[in-house]
């Protein structure tokens, strides 16, 4: 009986503190900074929790297959997510590295790949 | 006849983790080195597009050949049935795992993507002599692991003698696919042979000898024991053989690229009028690696002394570098001809010596690797019982069954 | 198509066909030649290029400036480590004191050393020939710089900032001509021979090598010409011709 006791009392103490922490915002959210209007190419739940995968998949098709389709290329994204202010998904504010620096995940993709839109030019990637 | 006492290493306190801590020192240095060409790029080194491959190549290629045939000793024992080498042969087994480890630890350090070592291990392209090596070399690890276990546990030992010659074969296949690196490149006037493969086997017998003797006397002035002179000596014959081996593998690839017009460019290049290459292939790997060590070795008054022979080895291993540094960085120095016959000048570099200085970075990361294999060796030789106390006293070479 | 008829319909498309040829079977442009994005690249089409070099000018870099703007390459000052994907190799013969130059670049070969060498095979060959570094999969060891003949691949050395996005590129990877694929894959030529047609030179020709009507396929058949170190037989797509 004690020991159900002790038991429930942890649980209760462990679930008031989680709620506490989180309704505290001592650790700073994302800046998710949706600039351009309309819908992403899927939903947002999709898209936090597949958009690695979604990218990982498209790559492979894009770079070994040559298969360009839109919705789910980098490039596409970076069209439409870039800040407006700076121009790029990078940054402290950037779409791409706010929640990254967050959620802790190494971000590599703009290692290589421009973090800035195309500008319109004469001849450019649609 | 006396059983031989293997012991650990005795050394304590200060006289252990003194020389420990200046490893421990180099291994920093060389970690600090490639933290600042992860962050800032190749560009901090002295390599560039023409020589992509510079000192750390050098000193790690050396350090994996030199792994294979460290090996020997213990495969002279268990494969070829020469008793008298049984006491060494657990650390000879030792010095080759932790060598191919530092060496190793060097080509992934120098990886431009470090962080994609995983990917190497995962995504293989089978045609690619360097993922057949990943497999040939993490094998070695796993193959030599075990043969080490059955030398060490009393009751394995009657399967030591399958475990060596598997150690054997595997390293023989190791150590081609490593001079196959070079061999297969049909860029490179300097290599494209068959005969590198081969070359590199014979070379990682005289290396990984050498290294082993100076390991060994090493170990035992770290341990204030005495080492049988009888046995140095009997190891700086064995050296000997290979070190001639390995001139005449040496000869027949020069003659050989010698007697074809083509080549005759690259051959006056590295032979006569490379500066630095011709010095280090003359005085490097033929006098200080080859002719000097023969000398050493054949002459009574020094061939039996435990100093000559170890100053042998030593001259042995140097003559190594040399010879690394010739092969892979006049290979690049090289240019790779396009238009054959043409005298070529471009923007990059085409048609035109390409110059080289190594820079600390690199120098630190090989050194690096040469201080992790010595740790691993320290730490292997204070944990467990690899230095023999004694030796079996030169008796007949009975050929006894193999492991027993 | 009601109204029309089938030789109507037969006599405008002669007539258009007409338009865009000067001679029964020669054609100034390709027609159509972009894939639809959704299509993967085939094998049905293996790209080319045709180097004529007499039309090729020594000094003359407009096909190297032309890539460098394309794919974002930039001049840090440190030629020795800065990436060339493509350069003007001058030439001379010793003997006769005969002076050429010719633009050298990725050959493109159908059997590429550098991706027989790649161990995370990185370095691949795409079904319409065009040999590519897959950067995801690159983890730098330059295994393929040492494995190429023609010194086309060059490794990055230092931090890529102001990448093209169509044209991914980064630190600790290997990279080389690409063909333009970016735009390639819809339907234009590769900067190179835009830039080189563009100023008037004509020296180089892109097009499918496997289409026996396409201009480049055509200009062959005309011209003498080579792959360079042919004796290696790794059937280059690049093709040169007056060297």
């Amino acid at each position: 009986m004690r020991r159900w006791t002790a038991i429930a009392g942890i649980a209760v103490l462990a679930v008031v503190s989680l709620a506490w922490a989180a309704g505290a915002s001592r650790v700073a959210k994302p800046v998710v900074l949706i600039e351009r209007p309309g819908k992403c190419v899927e939903a947002t739940e999709v898209m936090r929790r597949d958009h690695m995968t979604l990218l990982l998949e498209q790559r492979d098709r894009t770079m070994r297959d040559g298969v360009r389709t839109k919705p789910h290329s980098l490039a596409g994204c970076v069209e439409c997510h870039a800040s407006s202010k700076t121009g790029s998904v990078l940054g402290p504010q950037g779409f791409c590295e706010s929640c990254h620096a967050y959620a802790g995940v190494r971000l590599d993709c703009f290692e290589c790949h421009a973090a800035k839109p195309q500008k319109a030019a004469l001849g450019s990637g649609r | 006849m006396a059983a031989v006492i293997h012991r650990e290493l005795s050394a304590a306190a200060w006289r252990f983790y003194g020389p420990l801590l200046g490893l421990g020192a180099l291994l920093a240095a060389g970690f600090a080195a490639f933290v600042h060409m992860e962050v800032n790029g190749h560009v901090v080194t002295g390599m560039d597009n023409q020589i992509v491959w510079g000192v750390p190549h050098v000193v790690a290629v050396f350090l994996i050949v030199a792994a294979s045939g460290a090996l020997n000793v213990a495969s002279v024992a268990s494969v070829f049935g020469r008793v008298e080498y049984k006491p060494l042969a657990p650390l000879s087994a030792l010095v080759s795992i932790a060598v191919l480890a530092g060496g190793l630890a060097i080509l992934a350090a120098d990886l431009g993507r470090p962080d994609r070592l995983i990917v190497a291990l995962t995504y293989f392209n089978f045609k690619s002599i360097f993922a057949l090596n990943m497999f040939l070399y993490s094998g070695f690890f796993a193959i030599v692991a075990v043969y080490l276990w059955f030398m060490m546990e009393r009751r394995m030992n009657r399967h030591s003698g399958a475990a060596g010659l598997a150690a054997f074969i595997w390293r023989i296949v190791l150590t081609t696919g490593t001079g196959s690196i070079f061999g297969f490149l049909v860029a490179r006037e300097a290599y494209d042979s068959a005969l590198l493969g081969p070359a590199f086997v014979v070379f990682s017998f005289a290396y990984g000898t050498a290294l082993f003797l100076v390991t060994l006397d090493l170990a035992y002035r770290w341990d204030a024991r005495a080492l049988d002179e009888a046995m140095v000596a009997r190891l700086g014959r064995m050296l000997a053989l290979f070190v001639a081996a390995s001139l005449y593998m040496t000869a027949a690839f020069h003659l050989t690229k010698l007697y074809m017009a083509r080549f005759h460019g690259i051959e006056a290049f590295v032979l006569l009028e490379g500066g630095i290459y011709t010095a280090l292939f003359w005085l490097g790997q033929v006098g200080i690696g080859g002719v000097l060590p023969l000398v050493l070795l054949y002459a009574p008054r020094t061939g039996r002394t435990r100093a000559g022979v170890l100053a042998a080895a030593v001259l042995v291993a140097l003559g190594g570098l040399a010879q690394m540094y010739v092969t892979i960085i006049a290979g690049q120095a090289w240019p790779q001809p396009i238009f054959p016959g043409w005298q070529e000048t471009s923007s990059f570099f085409d048609g035109e010596i390409h110059p080289y200085r190594p820079s600390l970075p690199e120098v630190a990361l090989g050194l690096g690797g040469v201080a992790l294999a010595a740790i691993l060796i320290a730490v292997g030789l204070k944990a467990l019982r690899f230095l023999p106390d004694r030796f079996e006293t030169a008796g007949p070479k009975t050929a006894l069954r193999a492991g027993a | 198509m009601s109204g029309c008829d089938r030789r109507g319909f037969l006599g405008t498309a002669a007539a258009a066909l007409a338009g865009v040829a000067l001679a029964p079977g020669i054609r100034l442009i390709d027609l159509a030649g972009a894939r639809a994005p959704e299509e993967a690249a085939s094998g049905r089409v293996r790209w080319g290029l045709l180097i004529d070099t007499a039309r090729c000018a020594t000094g003359c870099d407009d096909c190297v400036a032309a890539c460098g703007r394309e794919n974002g390459l930039q001049d840090t000052g440190r030629p020795r480590t800065d990436a060339q994907w493509i350069r003007k190799i001058d030439l001379k013969d010793l003997r006769s004191g005969r002076e050429h130059s010719a633009p050298v670049m990725c050959q493109h070969c159908a059997e590429p050393p550098c991706v027989d060498v790649c161990p995370t095979g990185a370095s691949f060959k795409r079904a319409d020939g065009i040999v590519l570094v897959d950067k995801h999969t690159c983890i730098g060891c330059r295994y393929c710089v040492m494995a190429c003949p023609f010194k086309a691949r060059s490794f990055v050395h230092e931090n890529v900032t102001e990448q093209k996005p169509d044209v991914p590129r980064g630190k600790g990877t290997v990279e080389g001509c690409t063909l333009c694929v970016h735009r390639v894959d819809r339907g234009a030529t590769p900067a190179c021979v835009e830039a080189c047609t563009a100023a008037g030179h004509g020296a180089m020709v892109f097009g499918d090598l496997n289409d026996a009507q396409s201009a480049i396929a055509q200009r062959l058949r005309e011209l003498p010409n080579r792959q360079l170190r042919g004796d290696l037989r790794l059937d280059t797509g690049v093709r040169y011709s007056g060297v």
